[in-house]
């Protein structure tokens, strides 16, 4: 009974992704695109900013996959954490892609400018 | 109530005056019970015929929809915990949800009053095969004409809550939004030290402590007592313990796979069973309960049947902090 009830679980994960997907246009995402997304925060008085930055790490996990973006922000350095399901995200659009090597590229943390254009 | 064997000799006509003494309603009420099993094991001992239109033996239990009360209660069901997962709410903020699968729960005995003194249901869930199952167990399925099941819990419930042997309780006996009490088996942990199993400080990391980082400590006083008491406190086995999670939530009902997705932690692992009651704190509103519970209607598609959510409120929970 346990493949069952494993079984289970992947079908109700894959019709959430499904119905997800079907509402929102969500591009695929690979680590080295540089992206800009529309967030909404409903802590901050569902205000909706733009987050322009480039995947350093993508996780799949169904429903609860998520990504990370590397941005330079008035001479700081933030990296966030998105899942990529979210409702909160409003809008994704892909700027541009480089071509790395990696899966994940926390080297970026160490180096400045280490990303060649494509 | 052995000696009661010798008195074989007591009249009919006695023992139908006792009888009419304790149930004078055709109909027994909740306060009767008792009398009605002491009258019920006397005629027993005594060995006196049974009519058929006695007001004790035949006992009717329709399966229609009743009024509850507010002592009324309901049973529990059995489910097997499916996983975890986190969905969205409408609002935008995160539940963690676990998905628990109510596997074919049908009523395989009926505890009356007349034959063994108190009101519960007997629920089995999951089926098994005659080949996997004991004689006695077998013998039981085969004696109430019931299905084989997997597992079998009862259910103390009230006289207005029986239902029928046979009838089968789905996810819609439940309610989205209203809060349920789960009980499992809890995940077996092994031999663990003090800190984990009673969340003791430990010892000093550094300044000198030696070899106590993690220990008990002192177990007692000195010669006064000169023991330790019991009950103490000290490593051992932890888990496989029964446990009840109080109040938890119920976000939304699959009425076509029989799920129901509840917010937050179930005891036990995945694969195992929980039994479900509804709450004892936050009791659930009565008028919208289906009580004793929910009858599918004869031209209703099982596999049709759209997802019910909790109600959530209409205002935004964000914006109305301001």
């Amino acid at each position: 009974m346990f493949y069952l009830i494993s079984a289970l679980l992947q079908i109700i994960d894959r019709e959430a992704v499904e119905e997800v997907r079907s509402n929102r246009e969500i591009p695929e995402i690979k680590p080295g695109y540089d992206i800009q997304l529309k967030v909404e925060v409903p802590e901050n008085k569902r205000r909706i900013s733009t987050i322009k930055g480039t995947v350093i790490a993508k996780r799949n996990a169904g429903l609860q996959s998520t990504f990370r973006i590397r941005r330079h922000e008035a001479g700081v350095c933030i990296e966030s954490l998105f899942p990529l399901y979210s409702p909160n995200i409003k809008e994704m659009k892909v700027l541009g892609k480089r071509r790395v090597r990696k899966a994940k590229l926390y080297y970026l943390r160490d180096r400045m400018n280490a990303l060649k254009k494509q | 109530m052995q000696s009661f064997g010798a008195a074989a000799s007591v009249s009919r006509s006695l023992m139908r005056r006792v009888a009419q003494v304790f149930c004078k309603d055709p109909r027994p009420s909740p306060h009767s019970s008792s009398s009605l099993y002491f009258v019920a094991q006397l005629r027993k001992l005594c060995a006196m015929p049974e009519n058929d239109d006695d007001p004790i033996c035949t006992r009717i239990i329709d399966a229609k929809p009743r009024v509850m009360t507010p002592s009324s209660k309901r049973t529990g069901v059995i489910a097997v915990k499916c996983g975890m997962t986190g969905v969205w709410d409408k609002w935008g903020a995160r539940i963690p949800i676990t998905i628990l699968w109510l596997d074919d729960n049908i009523v395989c005995q009926v505890k009356t009053p007349e034959k063994e003194g108190f009101c519960a249901l007997q629920v089995g869930c999951g089926q098994k095969k005659e080949k996997h199952l004991t004689v006695p167990e077998v013998g039981h399925f085969r004696a109430q004409g019931v299905p084989m099941k997997r597992k079998l819990r009862e259910f103390p419930v009230t006289e207005d809550a029986l239902l029928p042997l046979g009838t089968s309780i789905g996810a819609r006996h439940f309610l989205p939004g209203q809060y349920v009490d789960v009980t499992g088996i809890t995940k077996g942990k092994g031999f663990q030290g003090v800190m984990k199993r009673w969340n003791f400080k430990g010892g000093k990391a550094s300044h000198g402590a030696s070899k106590s980082h993690r220990s008990m400590g002192s177990t007692g006083q000195r010669d006064a007592p000169g023991k330790v008491f019991k009950g103490k406190k000290m490593p051992g086995h932890m888990g496989v313990d029964q446990r009840t999670v109080k109040n938890v939530w119920v976000y939304k009902i699959d009425p076509a796979r029989n799920l129901l997705w509840v917010k937050g932690q179930i005891p036990g692992a995945t694969g195992n069973f929980v039994f479900i009651k509804d709450s004892v704190f936050k009791k659930p509103d009565i008028s919208q309960l289906p009580f004793p519970t929910h009858f599918a209607p004869e031209d209703e598609d099982p596999t049709k049947l759209e997802p019910l959510v909790a109600y959530l409120s209409d205002t935004d929970p964000f914006m109305a902090a301001e």
